[in-house]
């Protein structure tokens, strides 16, 4: 259904200080300003302390899954061990608190991020004179190595990496400035949002520089920038250190969070998940992991509320996008973007309801799913719980035939059913776009 | 001494050859179809908690032959429903399907067998000692390990250059689209390819899952280390896998005996412990304890004096 | 006596125990437009790699401009002044045609590796750019996305790429291939346009195309040189002659 190259077809064109005039200028900082006041106003519309955990969280990801598409989205470097500047990070941040406290330095918590964030360059400076001699598969067995490395290196410096407690902090035992201790967790929001927010404009204003366009070019044809002057490894080494500046910025941010950093930070599981979460928004645009970042933050909480197998369900939501949808969440956003830029309002409706036609036996058919997944593991590991599960609040007994055979019937069925409204959806997508051309 | 040696050395080259019999598919996978699996080592540890399943309900000989079918037709239908459709998306998109597939194998493991070790044993058969070298009694267990692996490889190496699916397979290899023109049919080479590997795979957790520990995190252990064998050895390079192999293998496991520290050394040269510090868990460390990380080591100095590993060509 | 732009000295090139360069000697001053023509599998984009450093010769020497480059990385050579097309079109099919162009400029300009300067706001990137894309008249199509482009468009948005970084010497493989006789004209005017005062070397196969803009041809069989002229004279040579049509039996 769709394939890896955008289907929009006209990029847009650059904006920006060139066109000058206080006009080109508020339509440049307009969006950022829209996203500083969302950010300042969202503990207002969720007021709990679990949400407020939960924003801080996002916060973190969005600038953790931000970084590592410097690498993967923009410069085309596949990593599976990106965590080791964010967990090095983390642990620099809270050695540098712990010191800090220790010796009653006149440091406010507002720059330990600084920390993290040398951390990460410098880790990323060293490791990634090794790792950006090759590209590809090689680099991405390269990153994973070296994640191993650092992983296993965790249970022998002790010392650093605290063994299997960690190492915490106390973020309120630093100096206080304007009155602020960093206790509640809507101070430490607050702090995260700031940097976030820095963070996020730093990394789009790389992407427009002559640095970070030539990043785009080695993603698309490494061969062609060397022919035009430009030597793909030092463009790769630069894209791998500053991505490694802002992971390791994640990390302090996570370890002020939690004022706790372990060893699993720096670890596959960490490395995975950034993937995830970077892959699942959509690497193929600047907001994409951003919107990964927040989804995947939010089903890790809820979810693992919900059910004990839920990175099982994750990682099929992470095949199947691969398989039909390897754009990620921006991407298919981004299919729509000629409807909406054609002003084709009439055709989207349509266009939706026939998604929601298609809808309600994909959600029977994963309806299905849930319930031989959830049922599986009952019978198995946790049979000795006993059999009965509650499934959509309603009590099943996994040992019994009944609910197998409603499983089958909703998975089955439910297949069925969607794949007749496939030829619906591919009608009212030909309609929208022949209407939208027209135009 | 020279019984350590002889031990170790015996060990060694069991791992290697283990360690090849996984690397070895990954390796004709890779040649074959571009992508390198991820999953590879998921393989084995389907192999090994299959191996255990149908040896808890039809002994062991029989799981030995059955379990690794299973899990190559399994390999083969993940080929054919899965990475084929994903192929049109590049190899980025492979590689992420196959990492994908790894976590969810991982997963679905945990899900049934649970986080522990599970209880799968050698069979009374075997569970003798082979022969005595100095004081040690060397299980048969191990030996039976080794001429598997020998076995399978002759047979490989004789289906690759005397059979005629075997010279298909080889042109494929390098010649795919030339192969499909010849009138082969090239998709059900890669899925009997792919099937043969992921099986190559779950012999090694089937023969492997009672000597070493059979437990849902086998992947993740072994799976890093079984990526360094092929990029050390060259990527693509069957020959370059087994030197890889072996030379890991060897010096894991004599890594493993040498409780030598850096203390150690460096007192025999005159420099004295630092008192506390980072550094001064690194005094301490003894070559024993880093064991697990050597391979890893082994990568990074490669890469800096070889990076297109020992045998590979400039293309990968 | 200034040295000529490009110069090869008994260059050769083995894969393996195939000798595909067996000897190559050129010599090709600054200015000139220099055609190389052969047959299919002479070595002709061989040649080429071997120029521009994509592949390294086994033996022999490349000079540019009196400089020794042999060996060289191809980003080393193309910063001394030396640029090259594509047989199969080579761009960067996910950046828009503007962004092409702009990326074949950066480094001529000075920029490198710059991360802390905002592109947008560079105004000799943004004529340079400008410039160029009038000159392959690709102005109105500078937001289409390059891999969506026609055949006929991306083969000069590939001559642009080509010459937006001014370089000196231009290396350009079989720039007409698989264009109509329009098109090839077309083609033409802009080559000649575009290499007005500077060195170029182009493989062609088009006849037509070679002997309107050559001011040299060198003929390549098996590896070999075996005429180097002006194409009045080649026209006449008689070992041209077999190795194009073949010998009486």
């Amino acid at each position: 259904m769709s394939d890896v190259a955008s289907d929009a077809v006209k990029v847009p064109a650059p904006g920006g200080l060139s066109s000058a005039g206080p006009a080109a200028v508020v339509r440049l900082a307009a969006p950022w300003t829209a996203l500083a006041v969302a950010f300042s106003i969202l503990p207002t519309i969720f007021t709990s302390g679990s949400a407020l955990t939960m924003l801080s969280m996002m916060g973190i990801m969005i600038v953790f899954a931000l970084s590592y598409n410097m690498l993967l989205g923009e410069t085309g470097l596949l990593s599976f061990g990106h965590a080791v500047y964010y967990g090095l990070g983390g642990f620099l941040a809270v050695h540098a608190m712990n010191t800090v406290i220790h010796d009653a330095l006149p440091v406010p918590l507002l720059v330990i991020p600084l920390v993290g964030g040398f951390s990460g360059l410098l880790f990323g400076i060293i490791f990634g004179s090794v790792s950006t001699r090759r590209a590809g598969t090689v680099f991405a067995m390269i990153s994973l190595g070296l994640g191993e490395l650092v992983a296993s290196s965790s249970l022998i410096l002790r010392g650093f990496f605290g063994g299997e407690e960690g190492v915490s902090t106390n973020r309120t035992k630093l100096l206080h400035v304007f009155g602020l201790n960093f206790g509640p967790q809507i101070q430490v929001y607050y702090l995260i949002a700031g940097w976030c927010l820095l963070c996020m404009v730093a990394m789009y204003a790389l992407t427009r520089t002559p640095f970070g366009r030539m990043c785009n070019a080695v993603r698309d044809n490494p061969e062609r920038v060397q022919f035009v002057g430009y030597n793909p490894r030092t463009l790769r080494f630069i894209a791998f250190s500053l991505a490694g500046l802002f992971a390791g910025i994640a990390g302090a941010l996570a370890a002020i969070n939690f004022e706790l950093v372990n060893s699993a930070e720096v670890g596959a599981g960490q490395s995975g998940l950034v993937l995830l979460a970077a892959y699942i928004g959509g690497i193929g645009s600047f907001m994409g992991p951003v919107i990964g970042a927040v989804l995947v933050t939010w089903l890790e909480v809820m979810l693992s509320d919900v059910t004990d197998v839920w990175q099982l369900y994750f990682g099929l939501l992470f095949i199947g996008m691969v398989m039909f949808a390897p754009n990620g969440i921006a991407g298919l956003l981004m299919m729509h973007a000629p409807l909406w830029q054609a002003r084709a309002y009439g055709s989207m409706l349509r266009l939706a309801l026939a998604y929601l036609v298609a809808l309600v036996p994909a959600l029977v058919l994963l309806a299905g799913l849930i319930l031989v997944i959830e049922m599986t593991y009952h019978l198995t590991v946790k049979g000795s719980e006993g059999t009965t599960i509650s499934v959509f609040h309603v009590a099943l007994d996994a040992a019994s035939t009944i609910p197998w055979v409603a499983a089958a019937v909703l998975t089955f069925g439910g297949f069925w059913l969607f794949r007749l409204t496939w030829p619906v959806v591919g009608a009212a997508w030909h309609d929208a776009f022949a209407h939208g051309r027209a135009k | 001494m020279l019984e350590l040696v002889t031990i170790s050395t015996l060990n060694g080259v069991l791992y290697g050859m283990l360690l090849f019999l996984m690397a070895s598919g990954l390796t004709l996978i890779f040649s074959m179809m571009g992508v390198l699996n991820f999953a590879h080592a998921s393989f084995y540890m389907l192999g090994a908690f299959f191996g255990f399943q149908i040896s808890q309900v039809l002994g062991f000989w029989p799981a030995f032959v059955v379990a690794p079918v299973l899990v190559g037709g399994i390999g083969a239908l993940v080929e054919r429903y899965g990475l084929r459709h994903v192929h049109r998306h590049g190899p980025v998109a492979e590689l992420l399907f196959t990492f994908g597939l790894a976590f969810v194998i991982e997963e679905v493991v945990q899900m049934i067998w649970g986080k522990g070790p599970a209880d799968y044993r050698v069979p009374a058969a075997l569970d003798f000692s082979a022969f005595t070298v100095f004081s040690t009694n060397y299980p048969a267990y191990k030996m039976f390990e080794l001429l598997t692996a020998v076995a399978i490889f002759a047979v490989l190496f004789t289906v690759l250059t005397r059979t005629r699916v075997g010279l298909i397979i080889q042109a494929s290899l390098t010649h795919s689209h030339m192969v499909a023109m010849l009138g082969h049919n090239v998709p059900r080479v890669f899925m009997l390819v792919f099937g043969v590997g992921t099986g190559l795979a779950a012999v090694a957790g089937v023969i492997a899952g009672p000597a070493l520990v059979t437990q849902s995190n086998m992947a993740g252990a072994l799976g890093p280390i079984l990526f360094v064998v092929v990029v050390v050895g060259g990527l693509g390079s069957l020959t370059g896998a087994f030197l890889a192999s072996l030379l890991i293998g060897l010096v894991q496991t004599f890594a493993v005996s040498i409780n030598l520290s850096v203390a150690d050394v460096l007192r025999g040269i005159g420099v004295p412990p630092p008192a506390s510090g980072v550094l001064f868990d690194v005094w301490d460390v003894t070559v024993a304890q880093i064991a697990p990380i050597i391979p890893y080591l082994l990568l990074v100095l490669i890469l800096i004096f070889r990076p297109t590993g020992l045998m590979g060509t400039r293309e990968h | 006596m200034i040295a000529p732009a490009v110069e090869l000295i008994d260059l050769r090139k083995n894969f393996d125990a195939t000798q595909i360069i067996r000897g190559v000697s050129l010599a090709v001053p600054a200015g000139e437009r220099h055609a190389i023509i052969g047959p299919n599998g002479a070595g002709k984009s061989t040649l080429f790699n071997l120029i521009s450093g994509r592949l390294t010769p086994t033996s022999g020497t490349v000079q540019l401009n009196g400089e020794d480059v042999t060996g060289l990385p191809p980003h080393q050579i193309n910063r001394r002044g030396l640029s090259r097309s594509f047989q199969v079109t080579n761009i960067f099919p996910r950046l828009s045609v503007w962004e092409n162009v702009r990326c074949a400029v950066l480094w001529s300009l000075g920029h490198k590796y710059a991360f802390w300067r905002g592109i947008e706001g560079l105004a000799d990137v943004r004529e340079r750019t400008e410039t160029i894309l009038e000159a392959v008249e690709l102005t109105g199509r500078r937001r289409v996305q390059a891999g969506v482009l026609t055949y006929a468009e991306q083969r000069a948005l590939e001559i642009g790429i080509t010459i937006a970084g001014g370089a000196g010497i231009m290396l350009l493989d079989e720039p007409s291939a698989g264009m109509s006789v329009a098109e090839a004209a077309r083609a033409v005017a802009l080559i000649r346009k575009v290499s007005e005062g500077r060195t170029l070397i182009m493989i062609e196969h088009d006849m037509g195309v070679v002997f309107d803009i050559a001011d040299r041809i060198s003929v390549l069989v098996y590896g070999q040189i075996i005429a180097s002229d002006v194409p009045a004279r080649i026209k006449q040579d008689s070992a041209v002659q077999a190795a194009y049509l073949g010998t009486a039996p």
